[in-house]
C-alpha cells in the first residue's frame, strides 16, 4: 500500500527560505532557476560489466552497470530481446533508504528510466535476437544510487543511456541445439537517446533539477523524457501537489531544448 | 477467455474506432455510488469494459501508530488487479506496476483532501479492478474520489481522470485495451476541475510537442465532462435517499 511520505522536520523549517530565495528567481546553491547543477559522467569503469558509468548530478551519485546474457524471449514478442531496468536504492546512499524489498520510490524510479528506454525504442531490440523464439540476448539494466542528493531520476537515466551507449555485446551463433560464443565482440546498436528532465514546483515557481532539499520543500515534480528527434516518450508527476495546465505546457517546452543540452554531455562522455 | 487478436485497423475508412467510436468519444460509463455496505465510503464505476469498485476507510486510527503524522492525516492507497481481470491470468500478488499505480493514484487525490482536519488518523482508498480494460488507472480515480466523497471525507472537490492517446498517427480519447496495446501512445491525466491543477500526468509511448499539446487539452476537457457525470452520481445517492419510506414502499408495491 502506497502512504504519504513522512517529511524530516528540517525541511519544514527550511521551506520559507528555499521558497522566498526561489521567488526571487535565485537558489540555496547560487544557481538560476533554469540551470542543471554541474554533471560529471565516466564510463568504462566497471570491467566485469558489459558496459558502465558514473553519473554526479551535483553530489548526487549513481552508478550504472549494464549484463548481457543468452536467454528466452517473450512469447508474445519471439523477434525481439529483452531488457529490464532496475533501480537500487543502496542504504550507505542515504539515511532515508533502508535495506529489503525495493521501495515505491525505488520502483517509480526503476519504471520511469525504463520507459524512457523502451517507448524511445532506444535499444535495438530485434537485433538481440539469436535464434527467433528461443534464444535472444537479455540485457539487464541495473542502476546504484549511491548518493542522493535529489533528482534521481535524470541522473538515473543519464548513467543508464551512457552505459547503454558504451555497450558491448559478445558475438553469438547457433550450432545444432546450442549456443554458443563465437569470438569477438560488438557495439550494442542503439537507435535513440532518451534524456530524461525533471521539473520541480516550489509555491507558484517552477525549477528544473531540484536538489535534494528543494524535493523535501517542492509540491510537485514533472519529468518530461525528450528523444532524439525532440519530440516526447515518457513522462511522469510526482509530489503531493498538481501543476496547472499552462506550466505543464510551458514545462515540456522547456525540456526540450535541457534535454539536448544534457545529450550533448552524456554522448561527449561516452565517446571520449 | 482466448486473447482477442490484434485487429487489423485501429481506425476504420469513415474514422471510427473499433467499438465505433469516434476520435473524441468516451466510451460509456456507469457511476454508482454508495456500494457497499462496510466501507465508509464506496463507488463503482464501468467504463467500457472495465469494472472498478473503490472503497474508503477513514479516517481512522493510524495502524501501526508510527505511521501517524502529528498534523495531518496520511493517505493510504492500494490500487490492486484481481486475477481474472485480464486475458492471462494474473499472479494476486502485488506487482511493480500496481505498486507504481498505488501511488500515482494516492497523489492524484492528496491535494484535494483536507488532511489537516484529520491529524494522527489514516483514511485508506482502495481500488480493486474486477475486469480492467485500458484506463483502468483513471477510472480508478474517477470512483475514488467518488468513494472518498460517499465517506463524508471534507474535500475541496472530486478529481476526475482519462486517458488520451495516440493510435493509427492520430489523438484518440479514453483508449480501450486494444488500442492501449496497439497503440502508439498512452497519456493518463487527472484534474481537480476547478483548482484548476493536474494532479496525474503520466505518458508513455511517441509525441511531438504538438501532438502533446493537442492531446492534453482533450483530456482535460473529457476530465471536465466525467466531472460532471461525478456530481450527477453523487447526487443521485441523496435524492432516492430523499424519498420517505412509505412512498418507496408503495413504488414497491405497485412495480
Amino acid at each position: 500500500m502506497s502512504a504519504t511520505p513522512q517529511l524530516p522536520p528540517v525541511a519544514r523549517l527550511e521551506q520559507k527560505t528555499v521558497s522566498d530565495l526561489i521567488a526571487k528567481g535565485k537558489r540555496l546553491d547560487e544557481r538560476t532557476p533554469e540551470s542543471y547543477r554541474e554533471i560529471q559522467i565516466q564510463t568504462g569503469i566497471i570491467e566485469k560489466a558489459n558496459g558502465s558509468a558514473q553519473v554526479y548530478l551535483g553530489k548526487s551519485r549513481i552508478l550504472a552497470g549494464i549484463k548481457i546474457e543468452t536467454g528466452e524471449p517473450f512469447p508474445d514478442t519471439p523477434d525481439e530481446g529483452v531488457l529490464t531496468v532496475n533501480c537500487e536504492l543502496v542504504p550507505l546512499a542515504s539515511p532515508s533508504f533502508e535495506a529489503g524489498p525495493p521501495s515505491e520510490a525505488a520502483i517509480e524510479l526503476s519504471r520511469v528510466v525504463d520507459r524512457g528506454i523502451r517507448e524511445s525504442k532506444a535499444v535495438d531490440m530485434k537485433s538481440l535476437v539469436i535464434q527467433k523464439g528461443k534464444k535472444v540476448q537479455v540485457v539487464y539494466v541495473d542502476i546504484y544510487v549511491l548518493d542522493h542528493d535529489g533528482n534521481l531520476i535524470d541522473a538515473a537515466a543519464m548513467a543508464a543511456l551512457a552505459a547503454l551507449v558504451t555497450s558491448k555485446v559478445a558475438k553469438m551463433e547457433v550450432k545444432g541445439d546450442e549456443v554458443i560464443m563465437k569470438g569477438g565482440q560488438h557495439q550494442l546498436p542503439l537507435n535513440n537517446y532518451p534524456v530524461a528532465v525533471t521539473f520541480a514546483k516550489i509555491d507558484k515557481n517552477i525549477i528544473v533539477d531540484p536538489s535534494l532539499q528543494e524535493e523535501q520543500v517542492m509540491n510537485a515534480r514533472l519529468t518530461v523524457t525528450i528523444d532524439k528527434n525532440g519530440d516526447i516518450c515518457a513522462m511522469q508527476k510526482g509530489g503531493l501537489n498538481g501543476f496547472t495546465p499552462d506550466e505543464v505546457r510551458k514545462v515540456v517546452q522547456m525540456a526540450v531544448g535541457k534535454a539536448a543540452e544534457n545529450r550533448a554531455k552524456i554522448m561527449a562522455a561516452a565517446k571520449g | 477467455m482466448p486473447e482477442p487478436k490484434q485487429p487489423e485497423k485501429l481506425i476504420d475508412d469513415k474514422g471510427l474506432r473499433i467499438d465505433g467510436r469516434r476520435l473524441d468519444e468516451l466510451r460509456p460509463i456507469k457511476l454508482e455510488v454508495g456500494v457497499l455496505d462496510k466501507a465508509d465510503g464506496s463507488a463503482y464505476i464501468e467504463q467500457g469494459k472495465n469494472k472498478i469498485l473503490a472503497a474508503v476507510y477513514g479516517p481512522r486510527e493510524a495502524h501501526p501508530k508510527h505511521i501517524a503524522m502529528p498534523e495531518r492525516a496520511v493517505i493510504r492507497c492500494r490500487y490492486h488487479m484481481a486475477p481474472f481481470s485480464v486475458d492471462e491470468r494474473k499472479s494476486p500478488a502485488p506487482s511493480r506496476r500496481e505498486m507504481e499505480l498505488s501511488k500515482v493514484i494516492r497523489e492524484s487525490l492528496e491535494p484535494v483532501v483536507l488532511t489537516d482536519l484529520y491529524p494522527r488518523t489514516t483514511i485508506d482508498v482502495f481500488v480493486e479492478v474486477l475486469q480492467s480494460d485500458g484506463g483502468s488507472r483513471c477510472a480508478g480515480i474517477t470512483a475514488a474520489s467518488l468513494a472518498l466523497a460517499d465517506a463524508g471525507i471534507p474535500m475541496r472537490e472530486m478529481v476526475a481522470a482519462c486517458a488520451v492517446g495516440k493510435i493509427q498517427g492520430k489523438l484518440a480519447l479514453d483508449l480501450s485495451d486494444a488500442e492501449d496495446k496497439y497503440g502508439e501512445a498512452d497519456i493518463p491525466v487527472a484534474l481537480v476541475p476547478n483548482a484548476g491543477l493536474v494532479t496525474l500526468l503520466q505518458m508513455d509511448g511517441h509525441l511531438t510537442l504538438s501532438e502533446f499539446e493537442h492531446g492534453f487539452s482533450m483530456a482535460l476537457d473529457a476530465c471536465k465532462t466525467l466531472h460532471g457525470m461525478q456530481r450527477d452520481a453523487l447526487k443521485k445517492k441523496y435524492a432516492t435517499m430523499r424519498e420517505a419510506p412509505e412512498e418507496r414502499e408503495e413504488a414497491e408495491v405497485v412495480a
